[in-house]
């Protein structure tokens, strides 16, 4: 985030600035190793998730997060240690202090409904978004499985949808919000983000989405390099721009461009934004 | 592809529903799984069929598929599988027992610059360890 996604990090945190909403950036937190292992042998991948866990619980605060995949990482984690009392027990041995699963972990989709509400976000809007046709691309990571997640609905979520209907945009019904955009694969395996993000993109053309938002780092890749490829080779004809939530927010806010480093997209919004002015 | 009782390698079997934590024999072949999977048109055989495979011992022909590096683990197959049969971990542990096979490890070297500043550190940690 720090280095690949300024955009991400300098809207959340002008706009949590903005909503009152106190962040705190977990001191020495480690990376969550991006995928859950899915083994059920493979303990080892749980300790960095495990460690920043546990730091949160140091501070004696809730551990929020922005990224789709750490989210899933981190949540199921806590799902693990919560419930399995002889892998808690395992993981346990490998740390410095007990770690018992306290910590909750929220997405900060989850702290602007509970802080602030929807109602509420929609009267701190000063800059209404009416007229943009936006959708959301949940993607999978902050979904499934279900059980252990509990963020939302795993193939028909709204989350998203009242967050922007806060933002006063024109939320566009968008079958293909939970499609899969082909994660990880993309570096070895083009053609299977190819097809996703083809089938995504011809989705949202033919229903006149004007741009998509999520909060993973990797779909917003993976969503602006398949369209640039599939724009070479003909397959789209117009490109729809991908945004992380929190910059449609900063917008909506009226806390300026400078804080969204729109410089960083490879499918560059401004021309559909240039008109909110 | 042969279909005999001598061929069950139950001992594999048995490590690849302990791995994956899923009990294969619930599976009832309904087949949503394939019907969902963003990565299907890519894949030598669908997931149910996969699955088909190791409840008939066909362990050795599910190692030999490509289908295992195609799951994304997007988990659409679980949300939708009226068993609760959780696939993406019986693709893991499928591949797992192939990384020996056919597993390079990926050089980031291969990547062009312009790729190298974008790509999400994300993406590469994922990639190395659904690899290693």
């Amino acid at each position: 985030m720090h280095n690949q996604s300024q955009s991400f990090r300098d809207s959340t945190i002008s706009t949590a600035r903005e909503l009152e909403i106190e962040l705190e950036e977990l001191p020495d937190w480690y990376c969550c190793g991006a995928v859950y292992p899915l083994r059920s042998e493979d303990l080892i991948s749980l300790l960095s998730p495990t460690r920043n866990l546990m730091g949160a619980k140091k501070e004696g605060k809730e551990l929020v997060t922005l990224c789709s995949a750490c989210y899933q990482v981190l949540k199921r984690t806590n799902y693990l240690i919560l419930n399995d009392a002889d892998k808690r027990e395992k993981l346990n041995n490998y740390l410095e202090e007990k770690y018992d699963g306290s910590t909750k972990v929220l997405h900060f989709l989850e702290v602007i409904r509970k802080d602030v509400g929807w109602e509420e976000l929609k009267s701190k809007v000063k800059t209404s978004l009416t007229g943009l046709k936006a959708a959301p691309y949940y993607g999978c990571l902050l979904l499934r499985p279900q059980k252990e997640l509990v963020f939302d609905h795993p193939e028909n979520p709204t989350i998203f949808e009242n967050f922007l209907q806060s933002l006063g945009c024109d939320i566009v019904d968008f079958p293909y919000k939970t499609e899969c955009c082909g994660a990880y694969l993309g570096i070895t395996e083009e053609k299977v983000i190819n097809s996703a993000v083809l089938k995504i993109i011809q989705g949202a053309n033919k229903r006149g989405i004007e741009v998509l938002i999520t909060s993973c780092p990797l779909c917003l890749y993976n969503l602006e390099a398949g369209q640039k490829e599939l724009m070479k080779s003909g397959h789209i004809s117009k490109p729809v721009p991908v945004l992380y939530f929190t910059q449609l927010l900063a917008l909506a806010l009226g806390l300026g461009v400078d804080v969204c480093h729109f410089e960083e997209h490879q499918i560059n919004p401004l021309p559909v934004l240039e008109r909110l002015k | 592809m042969e279909i005999s009782i001598e061929k069950i390698n139950y001992e594999l079997r048995e490590a690849i529903e302990e791995r994956s934590n899923q009990k294969i024999i619930n599976c009832y072949q309904c087949g949503k799984c394939s019907a969902g999977c963003p990565s299907e048109n890519l894949m030598d055989v669908p997931p149910h069929e996969i699955v088909r495979m190791l409840q008939l011992g066909l362990i050795d022909e599910a190692l030999e598929v490509n289908s295992p590096w195609f799951c994304t683990s997007c988990f659409t197959c679980l949300s939708r599988c009226p068993r609760a049969i959780d696939i993406a971990r019986i693709m893991e542990a499928l591949r797992y027992y192939n990384l020996n096979d056919v597993f390079q490890p990926f050089d980031p070297n291969v990547l062009s610059d312009e790729v190298k500043t974008r790509l999400p550190q994300q993406a590469l940690v994922s990639l190395w360890r659904k690899g290693t």
